[in-house]
């Protein structure tokens, strides 16, 4: 696809959207994003339980963020929650993506099959994943989610539940983009299936790779359903990944102005790492994989 | 978790900035408008807030009863009954009562649960206008009137049953093995260990929703100390925390749990979706300690227990501690207050009075409720169970102290993280003595 076809369109101007249109996009962004992240900014400076004024308070709610013990270990959670959702969830996605990609009725079918789970509520595969792991009437007769461990492992795998099948389904897409000439020429040169998958299947998919891992880089940060209604942050605090204390502080204990705090610094923190993320892997100069074809 | 979760996720924050932003806004809104007053209830209506569970049903028949009633015609007012489901309730009323659509009647679980509304301004001082009118000043138990104000002032009139927390035990587990309700700790020690030889959980404990836990800490440091123990802690003195009994309390719950006392996984059965009553009524647990609506509870789920086999004594004393067996915890009742701000001051008074009819009590006795009454006792004949009717009553009435459940009676900012250290002490992720310090810290 050359530059000038992609949407820019040529420099002649015919046919190019005004301006204008962008209106419609532009005004809700900024009102239902930009404006309640400058509010929720503002509110951080404040003292504020949700009835009468909010009262200005300097920085007080961020050196208290920053003092708090329960941030420190908030934020290990989260980024090992993070880590391992990643981990769990590309390997298998990339696999059954690959695989999907491929042809064949029954692949079709179980692709709309293993597709199923996302289109379910999260509070639902919650509360069902909650009933099956209960430890007097579930299906497993151990305290799952009594320990430290196995609350967490609940939480990613639940997650991955949920969420596999739509990153399966950008990798089919990535996978079903690569062009058939490169397989037929490794066939040519004797490359059997895990050759081509390693030399040919892997690097076409950066990009694709890339996408998908932001996608669940910024989505674990922001994970909470899941979490609420499974553990609730426990045992004790264990699993109360940052989402949820902004929760606490604000819906439970009506701090409004400590959970602002929580909620900006979440924001800054998940802007900065997927910006870190886009960068790194190159996404953002948007080299193409199919140089010198 | 991907774009759902981060598009999800992300909504949840802009949600929730949005929600702040636009409470901001219609505060603000408010503001201006000052003087235009009302709170969003023209024409003489007034609203109603109450928590719409099935107990609801009195509420709805006093409102109707009020509605067709002489009071509102004089009054020229009208009560709408918002029924506000589930949980969330307490979350629901913060955001409405920051809002132009503010209720003028709420319900409430007075203590901690309205002290922001009061330090607001938000709520109509009901000490003098009881005090004036007879059928609200002798209508109601005294402590349960008590029960529901501030610094002594009265902000709410008893809308609902008592639901004081009771030792509810299995009989058919207990006459298996020839037990005898426990009235001393070293008695309920004693059958704690019979108990776990026959295989059976002692105690049934819905610990992921915490609050079945903090019951445990009530009892133990009402029976250890006495009730004046929370009583400075509730009055902010957040040093009473460290009042011996608090740790002797969290020593003796940790026995209890090292001991096997709660079973294996009670960390991650809740009481809330019916885990620790089903886990008691079908016998694996032999006792619960719980409100008095575990009645109910098991009326609904296991009507033939609850029949036959549901039983209940009071927490036993602790030996050598300053509390009496006779001192009660939980909620000694709902409350209905008024928003300072409502258009018909008289109109919502009248309708609290019909609270303390006899025909409002009837209805709570006929719902298995125990109205906090003063002409309760004649009425409870008609329960359907007279007989646990009658023992909550007179447990209620003769209580020299009822407190107020802990996470009702201090402010949310310090509920919230005292049950986080509760559970935490619990799971047994700090010690007694790490509990004791940690709550020191809270304010």
């Amino acid at each position: 696809m050359s530059p000038s076809a992609a949407g820019g369109g040529p420099p002649t101007g015919a046919g190019r959207p005004h301006t204008s249109w962008a209106l419609p996009g532009v005004l809700f962004f900024a009102f239902f994003a930009v404006a309640p992240m400058v509010l929720a900014l503002c509110l951080s400076f404040t003292e504020w339980n949700g009835l009468g004024d909010p009262e200005p308070v300097g920085l007080a709610n961020w050196r208290r963020l920053l003092g708090d013990d329960r941030l420190t270990q908030s934020l290990t959670v989260t980024v090992l929650l993070t880590v391992v959702s990643w981990v769990f969830q590309t390997v298998i996605s990339l696999l059954l993506g690959v695989w999907a990609a491929g042809r064949g009725r029954n692949r079709a079918i179980l692709s709309a099959v293993f597709f199923v789970p996302f289109l379910l509520s999260s509070t639902a595969i919650s509360l069902l994943f909650y009933a099956l792991l209960d430890p007097n009437f579930g299906i497993v007769h151990r305290d799952t989610l009594g320990s430290t461990s196995g609350a967490f492992l609940a939480i990613v795998f639940v997650g991955g539940w949920q969420f596999i099948p739509f990153h399966t389904l950008i990798y089919q897409g990535g996978a079903r983009q690569i062009p058939e000439v490169l397989y037929q020429a490794a066939a040519i040169d004797g490359a059997g299936r895990y050759r081509q998958f390693f030399s040919i299947t892997l690097p076409q998919l950066r990009n694709t790779a890339t996408t998908s891992g932001v996608l669940m880089v910024v989505g674990s940060l922001t994970y909470f359903e899941t979490v609420l209604i499974l553990t609730q942050g426990g045992p004790g605090t264990d699993t109360a990944i940052l989402p949820y204390l902004m929760y606490q502080a604000g819906f439970k204990s009506y701090d409004f102005g400590y959970a602002s705090a929580i909620a900006t610094f979440l924001v800054v923190a998940a802007t900065a790492l997927s910006l870190l993320l886009v960068r790194l892997s190159g996404f953002g100069a948007m080299r193409s994989t199919r140089e010198g074809m | 978790m991907e774009s759902q979760t981060s598009n999800g996720g992300r909504t949840f924050s802009r949600r929730w900035v949005l929600g702040a932003g636009a409470t901001t806004l219609l505060t603000t809104g408010l503001s201006a408008c000052g003087s235009s007053g009302g709170s969003g209830s023209g024409g003489g209506t007034l609203t109603a807030f109450v928590y719409g569970d099935d107990a609801v049903k009195v509420q709805t028949k006093s409102v109707d009863r009020f509605n067709a009633s002489a009071a509102a015609e004089r009054t020229k007012g009208r009560i709408k009954l918002e029924k506000v489901p589930g949980a969330d309730y307490p979350a629901k009323l913060r955001t409405a009562m920051g809002s132009p659509n503010a209720p003028d009647v709420f319900f409430n679980w007075g203590g901690g649960s309205i002290k922001a509304y009061e330090e607001a301004g938000q709520l109509v001082d009901l000490t003098d206008t009881v005090a004036s009118d007879p059928v609200l000043k002798d209508g109601f138990l005294p402590s349960v009137l008590a029960a529901g104000g501030l610094n002594g002032r009265t902000y709410g009139i008893p809308m609902r049953g008592m639901q004081p927390v009771i030792l509810f035990y299995n009989k058919a587990v207990f006459a298996e093995h020839e037990l005898r309700p426990p009235t001393t700790w070293d008695q309920l020690l004693d059958l704690n260990s019979r108990l776990k030889k026959a295989g059976i959980t002692p105690f049934a404990l819905g610990g992921a929703d915490i609050w079945p836990e903090l019951m445990w800490l009530e009892y133990l440091v009402d029976r250890i100390g006495g009730p004046e123990v929370f009583e400075r802690i509730k009055n902010g003195d957040a040093a009473g925390w460290g009042d011996p009994a608090v740790l002797k309390a969290a020593e003796t719950v940790k026995q209890l749990i090292d001991d096997g006392a709660f079973g294996k996984g009670f960390s991650s059965v809740a009481y809330t979706n019916g885990g620790a009553p089903a886990v008691f009524a079908k016998g694996k647990a032999a006792m619960h300690l719980m409100g008095s609506w575990e009645y109910s509870t098991q009326l609904g789920k296991f009507p033939d227990f609850a029949r036959k086999n549901l039983g209940w004594f009071a927490f036993p004393r602790v030996e050598g501690g300053a509390g009496d067996i006779r001192n009660v915890v939980g909620n000694p009742t709902n409350y209905w207050s008024l928003n300072a701000r409502t258009s018909n001051r008289d109109a919502a008074i009248a309708f609290l009075r019909d609270c303390a009819s006899e025909a409002y009590a009837k209805d709570l006795v006929a719902g298995g409720d125990i109205p906090a009454t003063s002409n309760a006792q004649k009425l409870l004949a008609a329960s359907p169970n007279p007989e646990f009717a009658t023992f909550q009553y007179q447990m209620v009435r003769q209580a020299p102290a009822f407190t107020l459940s802990w996470d009702q009676a201090v402010d949310p900012n310090v509920s919230t993280p005292m049950l986080t250290e509760i559970n935490k002490l619990f799971v047994g992720k700090s010690s007694p003595a790490q509990f004791v310090s940690a709550l020191k810290g809270l304010k």
